[in-house]
């Protein structure tokens, strides 16, 4: 395993410091994160990251990048995004406005030449001048391939990009090069680290998942989700905290269109720290629902639940565990 | 060690996980980065690399804990089975001298031998070939195998000869050897159908489902009908997925120079953007008809089980029932799960006597304007119409509106125009006529209306 003096990914020795480190930032991790985070960088191979919306996949990247301080390159997918976009384009309006520039030039040039041959030759080297690097528009996997000190390579949501665009990264993925027509082919100097999520909107193709690492992102445990709450939340009470997260899970549990992800549960403990209370309540719970849900009849479906669910979520809470003991993760 | 993680991909392969020989080299490389100390991490990291998908993980995740069972002990225990020559297994109990082979297998079976007991089984195992064991009908005959490569032949000679000695002593030693037999039988059955476990019970499953899969579906039994619905499942999530890709933007054909010319006006109308022109294909409308009377009774679940795993790969399918009425069921069969909404399809129009004629009445007067020229109808029933008229005018009106008609019918060719059958009296106004009686047909049949659809 070559490992590469002058990137910046020294920090990821083991599995243990990944989760510190990632700890340091503010993410939370899991031993199955860290392990795949660990062997990405060990294999050199991208990781795929499902799971539903809102559980922290785009974040790992973000984290990771803030953690050992390299930048973050993030393409986000849609229908119909092409090279174009994701790899490179020519500088048209440059070129154009160079070559502008140029006529006179050029006519002096030509004017020199006494022959077409000789004026011809003279305009291919103005050519290979107008397709050189100077020109070329780096977009986020060329940007990506350039980077010294080696780059988090964020592809959000790939399973909304066309099926052509995914056999186009497989390239880009596996080898850590693209391939520029008219210039050659151009190697990253430090492999990014590639990681792609995916919300299942539809089913990716074989190749593509043949080439990462696969992880899957589920909704957190009790714990956890309690860690993140107090990781993003200043000045929580362990109280409340306890009470919301396992109200939270319980939401989870309902049958409902849309489960309320992390990033609602953080939303909903901001709103209920504004709102000065101390412990969970019927009254509060009921008027500041619309938070954790977004849809109208899923607020109607939990509704006639909720002083059972609130009841819940007290009244286990004196024998409960404290917020101090995490157990293992994984 | 090599050999424990190729083993472990071939139990993941025959159980329906896709490995390919990149992700076996990978896992290799992960062993080689994690070590086999630690099983937990190890667990996550094969799932990483080996396992890509929610369902595969589940598969991986039992299947690494059976093969991993009672992991130390049997990873040092094979490994010191490796590190002998091969084939040593029989080849050298057989050279020795009985008696004292017996005599080691009646140590082994002591309490505080299990390390030794366990090298053994495995070596009997490696000698066997177990890894190949399919059926669990062939655990015992495995156990056997391996019984004998442990040196059972030995063993039973010493117990026959201790047997024809008479004495309190021979007798004590006879139930010693027989005690020594029965736990080595024990252990060796044990190890054979923890094996069965790990490379076997995928393939006996997609045995049946292959059974499953080509049986006529009037031939089904109660017992197989949930086989059936994960079949079906499976193939429904196989067609959406291949249907709905979609199309490739097609950057040739004639150029658009009107939109080439605006889109580059910025460039002085040199065409650095070339646009071509592009056609557009309808989008068409399905609407399927059903046929669920006395007369299909037979076919019924299958019928509606047609219909219901279309409904689940077109959204928006308009679906029909009729046995006597017709009746709109798309909403039937959109919030209930399939037993759900079969019976309330068959409560609500069901088993009656059939009538075509009536049937197509009713579409014309309540739905018949679904149909439109981007309409594909299809209709699945055996066109017997109880000798009623068949109104064969209102169905060519239909299928004369619609982009195309397709019928499938259970019944074989050799039943058309049989009886009450009027199927042949209605085919000419159907593009296509199938037959459709087991599983695989099904597949094709959905698949070809889906190919025409997208």
């Amino acid at each position: 395993m070559a490992k590469d003096i002058t990137s910046g990914y020294e920090p990821l020795t083991s599995i243990e410091a990944i989760t510190a480190g990632l700890g340091e930032v503010g993410y939370i991790s899991t031993a199955q994160i860290s392990t795949a985070v660990f062997l990405a960088h060990g294999l050199r191979k991208p990781i795929l990251i499902e799971g539903p919306a809102g559980v922290g996949k785009t974040d790992l990247a973000a984290s990771l990048g803030r953690w050992l301080d390299l930048p973050i390159i993030r393409l986000q997918c849609y229908e119909g995004l092409d090279e174009g976009k994701a790899l490179y384009e020519w500088k048209y309006g440059k070129q154009l406005l160079y070559t502008q520039i140029l006529k006179e030039k050029l006519n002096e040039l030509i004017g020199e030449a006494d022959n077409l041959s000789k004026s011809l030759g003279k305009l291919a080297d103005f050519e290979d001048l107008f397709f050189s690097p100077q020109f070329l528009e780096a977009r986020p996997l060329l940007n990506a391939m350039q980077q010294d000190k080696g780059s988090i390579l964020l592809i959000d949501e790939i399973d909304k990009s066309d099926e052509a665009f995914e056999a186009f990264l497989l390239e880009v993925l596996s080898d850590y090069q693209v391939s520029v027509p008219e210039i050659g082919t151009i190697r990253a100097k430090v492999p990014p680290i590639v990681i792609l999520t995916s919300n299942n909107v539809r089913e990716l193709g074989d190749a593509l998942k043949r080439r990462c690492l696969h992880l899957h992102i589920g909704f957190p445990d009790h714990v956890r989700e309690q860690r993140i709450v107090r990781a993003r939340v200043d000045g929580i009470s362990d109280t409340l905290l306890s009470q919301l997260v396992r109200f939270v899970q319980s939401v989870r549990e309902a049958d409902i269109k849309k489960r309320p992800s992390i990033a609602e549960t953080v939303d909903w403990a901001r709103t209920l720290l504004l709102l000065h209370s101390s412990s969970l309540d019927e009254q509060f719970v009921r008027d500041t629902l619309n938070v954790l849900l977004k849809h109208e009849s899923d607020i109607a479906a939990i509704s006639p639940q909720i002083p059972k669910m609130v009841r819940e979520a007290v009244g286990t809470d004196s024998g409960g565990r404290t917020a101090s003991g995490y157990p293992d993760l994984g | 060690m090599e050999r424990q993680i190729s083993n472990f991909i071939r139990a993941l392969r025959s159980a329906d996980v896709k490995v390919s020989t990149g992700e076996a080299l990978d896992a290799a490389r992960t062993v080689a980065m994690i070590g086999y100390g630690d099983r937990g991490l190890l667990k996550d990291s094969l799932a990483c690399v080996l396992a890509k998908s929610e369902a595969e993980k589940d598969v991986h995740d039992k299947l690494f804990d059976l093969y991993f069972a009672g992991s130390n002990k049997r990873s040092s225990a094979q490994s010191e089975a490796e590190d002998r020559d091969d084939g040593s297994g029989d080849s050298e109990s057989g050279g020795q001298d009985a008696a004292d082979a017996a005599e080691q297998m009646i140590a082994l079976t002591q309490p505080g031998n299990e390390q030794a007991l366990a090298t053994a089984v495995e070596r009997a195992a490696e000698a066997a070939g177990l890894n190949d064991i399919r059926f669990s009908t062939q655990t015992a005959y495995y156990a056997q195998q391996m019984v004998k490569a442990m040196g059972g032949e030995a063993l039973q000679a010493r117990l026959l000869d201790a047997l024809q000695r008479s004495g309190a002593e021979a007798d004590a030693d006879a139930q010693r050897m027989i005690d020594a037999r029965r736990a080595l039988t024990m252990a060796a059955r044990e190890r054979a159908e923890r094996a069965f476990e790990v490379f076997g019970a995928g393939e006996t499953e997609k045995f049946r489902d292959d059974v499953a899969a080509t049986k006529r579906l009037t031939a089904l039994e109660a017992h197989d009908m949930a086989r059936m619905k994960l079949l079906i499942a499976k193939i429904a999530k196989r067609l959406a997925v291949k249907h709905s890709r979609r199309r490739k933007k097609t950057s040739r054909g004639i150029l658009d120079v009107r939109r080439t010319m605006r889109a580059n006006a910025g460039y002085d109308g040199v065409p650095f953007n070339v646009i071509w022109r592009q056609k557009k294909k309808d989008r068409p409308k399905i609407v399927a008809i059903c046929d669920v009377s006395g007369s299909v009774a037979a076919y019924v679940r299958f019928l509606l089980l047609l219909l219901y795993s279309l409904k689940e790969v077109i959204p928006d399918l308009h679906a029909y029932a009729f046995s006597y009425r017709l009746g709109d069921v798309s909403d039937i069969l959109e919030e209930n799960e399939f037993d759900g909404a079969m019976k309330k399809i068959l409560r609500e129009f069901g088993l009656g006597s059939t009538s075509y004629g009536q049937a197509w009445s009713d579409f014309k007067t309540d739905h018949e304007t679904v149909i439109d020229r981007r309409t594909t109808i299809i209709v699945l029933g055996d066109g017997r119409s109880n000798y009623g008229d068949p109104r064969l005018d209102l169905f060519s009106g239909f299928a004369g509106r619609a982009k195309q008609t397709i019928w499938l019918n259970p019944e074989g060719p050799a039943l058309w125009g049989t009886g009450d059958s009027v199927i042949p009296r209605y085919a000419p106004y159907c593009n296509q006529m199938s037959h459709v009686a087991t599983l695989k047909d099904l597949e094709r049949a959905i698949d070809e209306i889906l190919t025409s659809y997208s």
